[in-house]
């Protein structure tokens, strides 16, 4: 059998265990036993990737199977995986297995919860091992209506409108989606053969450059919009302000992921020419997004919303690097997305624990929690040191290799594109710096902080997990970065060589 | 020779790091203390060890440079990737020896000034990580890795600075620090991007080698005027300029006082100040060669800021801060030795610099230990708080004189010979800024003095506790440092630290020597006859110059300029605006599609309403409109 | 017939138009379920005088229009009896016949 295969089975166990589970705490025990399994799996199959790589089997994509689903628009279900997957898929591992530790306390339909957070942990491994655009599509659906039960139901605040908003958004950018996948599946034989969403076939085929610039805004739009691309990016503070923790860390560390996955896997790999042409206008469009996440950042005093702009800045660098389409500068966005999901997942996972003990996320209420929740308030300063890219940390490795990447264009436009996106290690510093100022330093602002209590054991387990995979990251990153680089040499290379 | 031994150099402080840091405040505060010292004497004694077999042991004519180990880490291109590694050559096995030996004297002052502090293991467990940074950044050998250990500095800095995390003040003090040496090394950061760009490499071997690519085909191309490498050193220079707090970037210096004393000796000596000379000397074959217009630039802002920093320095009163202005002050000495030296034979400029900054390393961290030992005895800052305390505490008055004398540059103590070399070098090749450094020698004496008097001498006033001399834990330290001070200076550094590896010749020159000395000796007297016995002079000269004096109190006002570019300008005209903008202007745009459809079917949904009545009149109205309509067409 | 000539076709299609429009105003207007009801029936009658008058004044050998109008009668009297049935349920349910307050199926 595919072993990508227990990667749908083991969260559909699950998901079945928790519906004969009884009460709150057989729920939790049976989506940590799920999701640890899970997470195991995911480095097994590292593993086994790896074994495969060495026993000389240079197929781009490995542990492909096959079976067709509807034959008369020839959908297959077809999986497989590439280095780019892999890694993808361990990421999704760790933030979902973190996820679920940090949503320990969640009381109220609790199976519903569970259920659903599982459902839309599914909906991402699927996406990043379908290799049919068709299935592709079906399973980030499957990961998108979740969100809104999840942040409608168990959400705080303005939930109804945030959850309405994010969901109206992110279907927006499905229906444009459709649209381009569709354009691709009926351009995807011009010479006159059978239509196929096989994503490998489609790479071979050459796709008309009228259909391609006509396609193309719509697929890199529509993925865009999940990957918080300028300005379609305002369902993300809304949404992850509202969203309960695990929510939040799913959804800014892994959804807002299959964006940036699905812009490069289908959007510009099977559109490579009008990806050429038309990158000037979204290169433009994503240095304006990193800056004016950060600046964004500056101003806010929510917490989650400081996260979310810094979201927007992160992700907006996911999205410039790939328009840069070369070898170092897609390294580092593949890179900067499992930085990035690591982090604000960490983040989120924080904000989630503080806001639990202070019931407030406004930073100007708070201050000096370094002297009282000390574990808290540490791993907040590793993650925001994390985000300011300190070397050691995985944040660092992921911009160096976008900067120096895209710096490998000459011309004065993508010269001038890396340096304003380079200033945001600046403004990242400010806002992180700021933040970690007001409300974990100085003198303790309110007496009632005194009695919390820090960390309990399960919540250590969820940002210790996070922290220590941005470390390993950090500290030593020529595996993951090799381990992504090897799939790019050649599609790269179909990128360019036109 | 094999040094691959000095792998433990940077391994043992970083695990010492994360031990301490992990479970340090599990056991004994005192013991992690123990730890933190007896770790960095093994690291100092295997510094020695490694300097001593590296300079006896010079194979043919010129010292070379060894790669003692490296393994890769990161690869970005087939050509460009990070290694990291270890490089010994002179340069960087003689900063090997100052720091560890700076911060072995800081670790153990440390020991008793520390005693009894919240955060003991704490700051052991930061000044292990310092430590480790600092000394990756000297033994780097490419400039990437130079720029992930610079960073490291900047965070150690940034969690040192900000030590006393309680209080307000010191938590502004460590971001500010951090943002602006960040905000520089955005440029070094971007001048590595070109630079490796252009030659396709980071290994600092093959940039400053005679035939590698930097130097032997330098990037042609020109940009507003400047060609490409000149751009790109300069952006370089940006950086050292912010971590070594050249003028326009200096202003997070003095504000890092709010660390601990010893904090302020280790950042301000040895270690990450200095970095920026350290730099610019690491390259120096680049800017050399290929653009020597960025060497001015570095001679003039270095000669700037010295001049610029002794003025207010002869304002301050807060001790700290004081010798805070004095370390911009001799940096910018160190920056001018850079600037003006030549290559090979005419490289005394070069030598002379790094020879200021050996010997500068030993007399600033005495000086700063010593005001450590008197805060700790008065538990202030200010000297208007403190006079007479030379009968109180003579280890620290004696070792404070010696300091003083020695950065005043009175031979024969160790300021003297590498001032001397400083001078010699800048009047060789611009008689200028050799005025201007001659000028800033006498200021130095000037406000040295004035700090040494007021402190030991001036009035003997009432004390509520009376100040008692420091524990041994920290007069040991302060001695052996004076020692340091006074015998560096007969180092025979131009046979060790040059630009090329030869040794270099260099004569006495009694007609620059005489004035430097007599100069300060003027600015000795100057202070004593101000400030020995505590009189109205001072402050009658203040008064008749109250203009200026309050101008250059306020350090020229740049923070405040800086302040007001960040909070009025960039928060308030940028970030203020994009916030609205987000919220309004693009969430507006979203939300507006929204509230649209909702009126339209607001406005649609009245035609459904299931009223028959309604139905009716609407159908019949229509259809008589359309009997009109047909009639009026006929 | 002396009618045919007193009484032109033009007086009784006015008349029947009147008629028309006054019971269609009838259901538009009023609220009362019996009254819409009898603007209905005024509306029925309303044709039922165009059919008699059409058949007479244009095709007077003929007689379809007569008979449609009695079959018209015919309806109305079953339409009527339904309605009336309908009427009295809802008065019996919401103890009134005011259609405004008979909007239960609209929620």
């Amino acid at each position: 059998m595919n072993p990508l295969l227990l990667l749908l089975l083991i969260p559909l166990l699950t998901v079945i265990g928790i519906a004969l589970a009884k009460g709150t705490k057989q729920v939790r025990l049976v989506s940590a036993i799920g999701m640890s399994a899970q997470l195991l799996f995911a480095f097994v199959l590292l593993f086994l990737f790896y074994k495969e790589r060495n026993t000389g089997n240079t197929e781009d994509m490995l542990f492909v199977s096959s079976t067709m689903w509807y034959e008369s628009f020839n959908i297959q279900l077809k999986f497989g995986v590439d280095g780019i997957s892999v890694s993808m898929i361990l990421l999704t591992a760790i933030v979902t297995f973190a996820g679920i530790f940090a949503s320990w306390q969640v009381e109220s339909l609790s199976k519903e919860f569970f259920i659903s957070l599982i459902i839309l942990a599914t909906g991402v491994f699927g996406f990043f091992i379908s290799l049919d655009l068709f299935t592709m599509f079906l399973f980030y659906e499957m990961a998108v209506i979740p969100m809104y039960l999840l942040i409608g139901i168990w959400g705080s605040g303005p939930k109804e409108y945030s959850a309405m908003k994010l969901t109206l958004m992110l279907m927006g950018g499905s229906a444009l989606l459709l649209v381009g996948l569709l354009g691709i599946y009926f351009n995807s034989a011009p010479d006159g053969g059978r239509l196929t969403f096989d994503l490998t076939e489609i790479a071979k085929v050459h796709i008309p450059l009228a259909a391609q610039l006509f396609f193309f805004p719509f697929t890199f739009i529509g993925f865009g919009i999940l990957g918080a691309l300028f300005p379609f990016h305002t369902w993300s503070p809304d949404g992850h302000a509202s969203a309960p923790t695990a929510v939040s860390m799913l959804h800014a560390g892994v959804l807002m992921k299959l964006g940036g996955y699905g812009c490069f896997r289908v959007a510009m790999y099977l559109l490579p020419e009008a990806a050429h042409e038309l990158a000037w206008i979204f290169i433009i469009l994503t240095s304006i997004s990193v800056v004016y996440g950060a600046f964004g950042a500056i101003w806010q005093k929510d917490l989650k919303y400081i996260n979310a702009y810094s979201s927007v800045s992160h992700c907006g660098l996911v999205l410039f690097a790939l328009l840069m389409m070369n070898e170092t500068a897609t390294t580092g966005a593949i890179l900067q997305m499992i930085s990035h999901g690591l982090m604000t997942a960490l983040f989120f996972a924080l904000i989630g624990m503080i806001y639990g003990r202070t019931h407030t996320r406004m930073i100007n209420e708070m201050g000096g929690l370094m002297k009282v929740i000390p574990f808290l308030s540490v791993v907040y300063v590793i993650a925001g040191l994390a985000s300011l890219g300190l070397p050691g940390l995985s944040g660092f490795v992921a911009e160096m290799t976008i900067f120096v990447g895209s710096f490998q264009h000459t011309d004065t436009f993508h010269r001038v594109a890396t340096i304003v996106a380079c200033s945001s290690i600046v403004i990242t510093a400010v806002y992180i710096l700021r933040v970690v100022g007001i409300l974990l330093l100085g003198p303790i602002t309110n007496n009632h902080y005194l009695e919390l209590k820090d960390a309990q054991w399960f919540e250590k387990l969820s940002t210790v997990t996070l922290v220590s995979a941005i470390a390993i990251i950090g500290l030593t990153p020529f595996w993951l970065s090799d381990l992504i680089r090897e799939p790019l040499a050649h599609m790269i290379q179909n990128l360019t060589n036109l | 020779m094999d040094y691959s031994y000095t792998l433990l150099i940077l391994l043992l402080p970083f695990l010492l790091f994360l031990f301490i840091g992990l479970i340090g405040n599990k056991m004994k505060p005192q013991l992690s203390g123990v730890l933190g010292t007896t770790g960095l004497l093994v690291i100092t004694v295997l510094s020695y060890f490694t300097a001593f077999n590296y300079f006896t042991n010079k194979t043919g004519e010129a010292f070379k440079a060894i790669e003692a180990f490296q393994f890769l880490w990161l690869q970005f291109t087939d050509k460009l990737i990070i290694h990291l590694g270890i490089l010994l050559d002179p340069l960087s096995v003689m900063m090997l020896v100052v720091i560890t030996t700076v911060s072995l004297m800081v670790h153990i002052y440390s020991m008793g000034y520390m005693k009894g502090e919240v955060g003991f293991a704490r700051s052991y467990s930061f000044l292990s990580l310092f430590t480790c940074s600092r000394l990756g950044l000297v033994l780097a050998t490419n400039i990437f890795q130079m720029y992930i250990f610079w960073e490291l500095v900047g965070v150690s800095s940034y969690l040192l600075i900000g030590f006393y995390y309680e209080r307000p003040s010191a938590v502004a003090a460590a971001k500010k620090a951090f943002i602006v040496t960040r905000f520089a090394d955005l440029g070094f950061l971007i001048g590595i991007l070109i630079l490796s760009f252009y030659t396709n490499t980071f290994d600092f071997n093959l940039l400053t080698s005679d035939d590698g690519p930097a130097i032997a085909q330098p990037a042609t191309a020109v940009f507003m005027g400047l060609s490409v490498t000149t751009w790109a050193m300069l952006l370089i220079f940006m950086g050292g300029a912010g971590k070594s707090a050249m003028f326009p970037l200096h202003i997070w210096l003095p504000d890092a006082m709010e660390g601990p004393t010893p904090v302020s000796a280790l950042i301000h000596a040895a270690t990450m100040v200095v970095a920026g000379v350290y730099l610019v000397a690491r390259l120096f074959p680049i800017y050399h060669f290929t653009s020597p217009d960025s060497l001015n630039v570095i001679m003039y802002v270095g000669s700037f800021t010295s001049l610029f920093a002794a003025i207010i320095a002869c304002t301050q009163l807060d001790i700290k801060r004081v010798l805070a202005f004095s370390t911009l002050s001799q940096i910018g000495y160190m920056m001018v030795a850079l600037g003006v030296s030549g290559y090979g034979s005419e490289g005394l400029g070069y030598m002379a610099s790094l020879f200021h900054l050996f010997t500068h390393a030993f007399f600033k961290a005495l000086l700063f230990l010593g005001a450590g030992s008197v805060i700790h005895a008065v538990h202030s800052n200010l000297m208007t708080e403190m006079g007479g305390l030379k009968k109180y505490m003579p280890i620290t008055h004696i070792t404070f004189l010696i300091a003083c004398l020695t950065i005043a540059g009175i031979p024969p103590l160790s300021g003297f010979f590498s001032k001397d070399e400083i001078l010699v070098a800048a009047f060789e090749h611009n008689k200028m800024v050799f005025a201007v450094q001659w000028l800033v020698a006498g200021l130095t004496a000037f406000y040295m003095f004035r700090l040494y008097f007021n402190i030991f001498w001036s009035s003997n006033r009432e004390y509520h506790h009376t100040p008692h001399e420091s524990p041994a834990s920290m007069t040991i330290p302060l001695i052996l440092l004076a020692v340091a001070s006074i015998f560096s200076g007969f180092v025979p550094f131009h046979d060790l630290v040059t630009t090329d590896g030869l040794p270099l010749q260099t004569e006495f020159h009694a007609m620059i020597a005489v004035p430097s000395v007599a100069i300060a000796v003027v600015g000795i007297i100057f202070s004593a006859m101000l400030y020995f016995r505590k009189n109205p002079k001072p402050e009658s000269i203040a008064t008749s110059l109250s203009g200026i004096y309050t101008f250059v109190y306020h350090k020229f006002y740049i923070d405040e300029v800086y302040l007001f570019i960040t909070h009025n300008i960039i928060f308030q005209f940028i970030s203020r605006p994009v916030a609205w903008f987000d919220r309004h202007i693009v969430d507006g745009t979203m939300n507006l599609i929204g509230n649209t459809t909702v009126f339209f079917s607001g406005a649609i949904k009245r035609m459904q309403s299931g009223h028959v009545q309604w139905y009716i009149w609407y159908f019949t109205s229509g259809a008589l409109l359309l009997v009109l309509l047909i009639l009026y067409l006929n | 017939m002396n009618l045919q000539a007193e009484i032109p076709l033009d007086y009784m299609i006015v008349l029947s138009t009147i008629v028309f429009f006054v019971g269609l105003l009838g259901v538009i207007i009023r609220r009362n379920l019996i009254s819409m009801l009898m603007g209905v029936e005024l509306m029925l009658n309303a044709v039922n005088i165009n059919f008699v008058a059409f058949n007479h004044y244009l095709f007077p050998h003929r007689l379809e229009g007569h008979f449609f109008a009695l079959i018209v009668m015919a309806i109305a009297a079953a339409e009527a009896a339904i309605a009336i049935a309908l009427i009295i349920n809802i008065y019996r349910q919401f103890a009134t016949v005011n259609v405004d307050d008979v909007d239960e199926l609209k929620y």
